[in-house]
């Protein structure tokens, strides 16, 4: 046990605890709270992985800016209570063997696969997510993607505004 | 220090799963939309994993994840306008009661 074990342990349990607690908690804000707490155990994770500006946009883009749309809304709606009943069991059910089977094929998946027997890597070098490599990459063999998305931006901020107004 | 592929696949797994259950068990449609999210961050995990697990030379896994950040906030954006919209008709957000979205 390394540190990087221990670190990869430690985040991987903080990431799991706290998207049952998504689920478990009754009030959306905490909910959104624990969601957060995912987040950054996921960047944690990116981290581990050397993949570091990946790491800084997942804490800006999901924590910081869509995080916050979901806390704004919850408290425009005054759902910052216990409104959620939630007794109903047969849809709990209905739930859990459902996912539990999308479960079991990902587990024998990732079980069988030969490609992925006791693949390692080094965990603590390698430049590839660095951001003058993205950056250059970006510019460069992805530049019409990244154009097509500022196109679906715009899209998505038109439609949110014509949704979104009193008619 | 040499790590296996396999570990962070199973916390992927079990962050989809959990997004699964939260979306079919959820009424909240704010909740449903945060459990669609924690299913496309695990699946930015495995796109990461694979990259730098399986072609460390490549960049490919992470515009994946770049372009799947982005069309995430798309997607926020537009649902939390029909939201917003459902809400002020109905008053309540519970995708059981809430049966028809244009009035």
């Amino acid at each position: 046990m390394n540190v990087i074990q221990v670190l990869f342990w430690i985040l991987s349990a903080m990431a799991l605890v706290s998207a049952l607690m998504v689920l478990l908690s009754k009030n959306p804000v905490h909910s959104v709270l624990w969601l957060v707490a995912v987040f950054f155990a996921i960047s944690g994770h990116y981290i581990l992985l050397n993949a570091q500006f990946i790491a800084i946009v997942n804490l800006i883009v999901y924590a910081g800016a869509i995080m916050v749309l979901f806390l704004f809304v919850i408290m425009l709606m005054n759902l910052n209570k216990d409104t959620e009943p939630q007794k109903n069991i047969w849809m709990k059910l209905a739930g859990a063997i459902s996912a539990g089977c999308l479960l079991m094929i990902l587990v024998s998946l990732i079980k069988q696969a030969p490609e992925l027997q006791a693949k390692t890597a080094m965990m603590n070098e390698g430049g590839i997510g660095l951001i003058a490599n993205l950056g250059k990459a970006l510019f460069n063999t992805y530049v019409v993607p990244f154009e097509i998305s500022s196109i679906l931006f715009l899209s998505a901020m038109v439609g949110a505004v014509v949704i979104g107004k009193k008619d | 220090m040499p790590e296996v592929l396999q570990k962070i696949l199973w916390l992927s797994t079990a962050l989809f799963f959990i997004g699964v259950y939260g979306m079919l068990t959820r009424r909240n449609m704010l909740a449903i939309l945060m459990s669609l999210e924690l299913m496309l961050n695990s699946v930015n995990i495995n796109f990461v994993a694979f990259n730098k697990y399986l072609h460390p030379e490549k960049l490919d896994g992470i515009f994946f994840f770049l372009f799947i950040v982005t069309i995430a906030a798309a997607e926020a954006a537009v649902a939390i306008a029909i939201i917003i919209h459902l809400y002020r008709y109905h008053k309540n957000i519970d995708v059981g009661e809430t049966e028809e979205l244009k009035y």
